[in-house]
């Protein structure tokens, strides 16, 4: 069965006991991506703070990642994993990440993740094998990148 | 399979075995071996040898480009391209002239929606088809995206209202108001034969006579009808009825409009070019008679033959038999599906007035994670809004998970669903 492959306890975890789950502020911008093949949908927020005390830079600090979401266990729980991996980063080491995670979610089964980069992502590796819930797993992060991008034109160097 | 082996038509059960082995694509196998179980005729149907045997004896013996050249192939590709046609009409009751190929269902309703809004500039004469401020624009709430958008859009161009007929909890339309939503100011009522998502079967009778009344137009999308049961579209009355080939056992890229003749000859064409014009001018043109004038450019003739085939198949089979089928699985799926605990049956729990689509939720599950095991045990079924969104955003559901049945689908395919479904309860440890 290639099921176990796929839905990892980690996951599995992380959907039934999502972390850092909840819209909070502070934040400096917010990204609502929506899956239009099955409706899922996530609301993202993120809270960045300025590396010199002037303007927010690829430097800045992740303070936060907020959510709130409605779907299937691998966007729920992708979304949670993002949380844990990317808030005290910087945006410059969440792009990283996001490249990392990106490339195994493209890699059809075959990706070799290091663990290093993306820790508890790394369940995420069967997921890969179908195509079809690909969309699923990078849901948050889109919205992540989104959020992040949206910050950086609104409050970034004038 | 002959016809003998189906016994005559319109008596007795179907001989889902045999007709099953006309379908190739029963016999595989998906992950790790496991037999398939196809419950998503819904979305597309497989297909017949017969028809795929139609397909390609048009390629091997009579290609040519249709209603063009003199030589033999092009005369004779015309011919069965008009046959099909002519077979097509007949399996819903109607006469040649009236039914319009298109690429699909899709096409086949912005068909009507486009030659309404070019209505819009053109004179008088057209003022039947013509939408604007103060006009309105019935639909439902239980429709295909298909069946939706394309409203919306010519609302939006037009300056027209659109208005939609309720859904009830138990997912039947809610006709209380149908005389103050379709009034004097309805221009066009747009409604589906059966839901896609629900599975009920509306009834046409009242909608159609109160259109009458106001003098509206009425299109029907039947993409879940007339696969399914037996239709006839001068005992429905429409004046508009779309469908597609490739989900009643025939090819992809065709779809059907079929429209009263009268109507035919007085709409402005939707999509212009080769072989729809009267004469052409470098100024202007003029239109060829329907159904030519709706189909622009090189038709899909071999497609047509396949799905004239696919008719064939079913005539042969009978519709009546095929809807008797379907409805006993259906009642089945309901009973079974119902009965297991956490499950819950989106649309008529009763099979009354309802077709072989059967959506439901599953505490605990979301409906992505148990396709996934489903499609493990070889359950092929189809999970999300099924381009109904404003319907589950209706009902309250982010998404339902949709079993569908054809004619080849059997009594065991059901319990293969429903042990799938505890399976997943199992794995999600949503039941002990």
């Amino acid at each position: 069965m290639q099921l176990d492959a796929m839905y990892q306890e980690i996951i599995l975890d992380h959907y039934r006991n999502p972390h850092h789950k909840g819209l909070r502020d502070p934040h400096n911008a917010e990204a609502h991506h929506i899956n239009p093949t099955c409706g899922d949908e996530v609301t993202l927020r993120v809270a960045l703070a300025p590396a010199d005390r002037a303007a927010l830079d690829e430097e800045a600090i992740v303070e936060d990642v907020s959510y709130e979401g409605m779907g299937c266990s691998i966007s729920q729980a992708s979304t949670s994993v993002l949380t844990d991996l990317l808030i005290g980063r910087t945006v410059a080491e969440g792009m990283r990440t996001l490249e990392a995670f990106t490339e195994l979610m493209q890699s059809k089964g075959q990706g070799e993740p290091d663990e290093d980069v993306l820790e508890d992502a790394v369940a995420f590796a069967g997921v890969s094998k179908y195509p079809a819930r690909v969309k699923c797993a990078l849901l948050g992060w889109m919205a992540w990148k989104d959020a992040v991008a949206k910050s950086l034109e609104k409050e970034g160097a004038r | 399979m002959t016809l003998r082996e189906f016994g005559r038509p319109e008596t007795g059960p179907l001989d889902t075995q045999a007709i099953r082995k006309d379908f190739e694509i029963l016999s595989r196998t998906v992950r790790d071996e496991r037999p398939m179980v196809y419950l998503d005729s819904g979305a597309t149907s497989q297909k017949p040898r017969r028809v795929l045997d139609a397909e390609r004896e048009f390629y091997e013996r009579h290609n040519a480009a249709v209603h063009r050249g003199a030589h033999q192939l092009a005369e004779e590709a015309t011919d069965a391209y008009e046959a099909a046609r002519e077979t097509i009409a007949r399996f819903i009751g109607a006469s040649a002239g009236e039914v319009v190929f298109t690429k699909n269902a899709t096409e086949a309703i912005n068909l009507v929606a486009y030659a309404m809004s070019n209505a819009a500039t053109a004179d008088d004469g057209l003022r039947r088809f013509q939408v604007g401020p103060g006009d309105e624009i019935v639909v439902t709430e239980m429709e295909h995206h298909a069946n939706l958008v394309p409203w919306q859009q010519l609302c939006q161009r037009t300056g027209a209202t659109l208005r939609w007929f309720p859904v009830t909890g138990e997912g039947r339309l809610d006709l209380s108001d149908l005389d103050d939503l379709v009034n004097e100011r309805t221009r066009l009522v747009a409604f589906t034969h059966q839901s896609n998502v629900l599975g009920t079967v509306n009834p046409v009778a009242p909608i159609v006579a109160r259109a009458r009344e106001v003098g509206a137009l009425v299109l029907l999308d039947a993409c879940q009808s007339v696969p399914h049961m037996p239709v006839d579209v001068a005992e429905l009355d429409v004046d508009f009825l779309a469908f597609s080939g490739h989900k009643m056992l025939g090819p992809n890229g065709i779809g059907v409009l079929w429209a009263r003749r009268e109507l035919l000859e007085a709409m402005p064409p939707f999509i212009t070019g080769g072989s729809m014009i009267g004469v052409v001018h470098m100024e202007y043109s003029t239109w060829a008679e329907p159904p030519q004038r709706f189909e622009a450019g090189v038709p899909m003739a071999p497609q047509a033959v396949g799905l004239a085939a696919a008719c064939d198949y079913l005539s042969e089979v009978g519709m009546d038999r095929v809807a008797e089928h379907e409805h006993r699985l259906t009642a089945y799926a309901l009973e079974r599906v119902g009965a297991v605990e956490g499950v819950r049956i989106v649309g008529p729990t009763e099979a009354v007035d309802r077709g072989g689509a059967v959506s439901f939720v599953v505490d605990g599950i979301h409906p992505h994670d148990l396709g996934q095991v489903l499609d493990d045990r070889g359950v092929e079924v189809r999970v999300g809004h099924h381009c109904a969104w404003p319907l589950h955003r209706k009902l309250g559901i982010p998404a339902t998970t949709r079993a569908s049945f054809y004619l080849y689908n059997t009594l065991e395919d059901v319990d293969a669903l429903v042990s799938a479904i505890q399976d997943a309860q199992r794995f999600f440890g949503t039941r002990p």
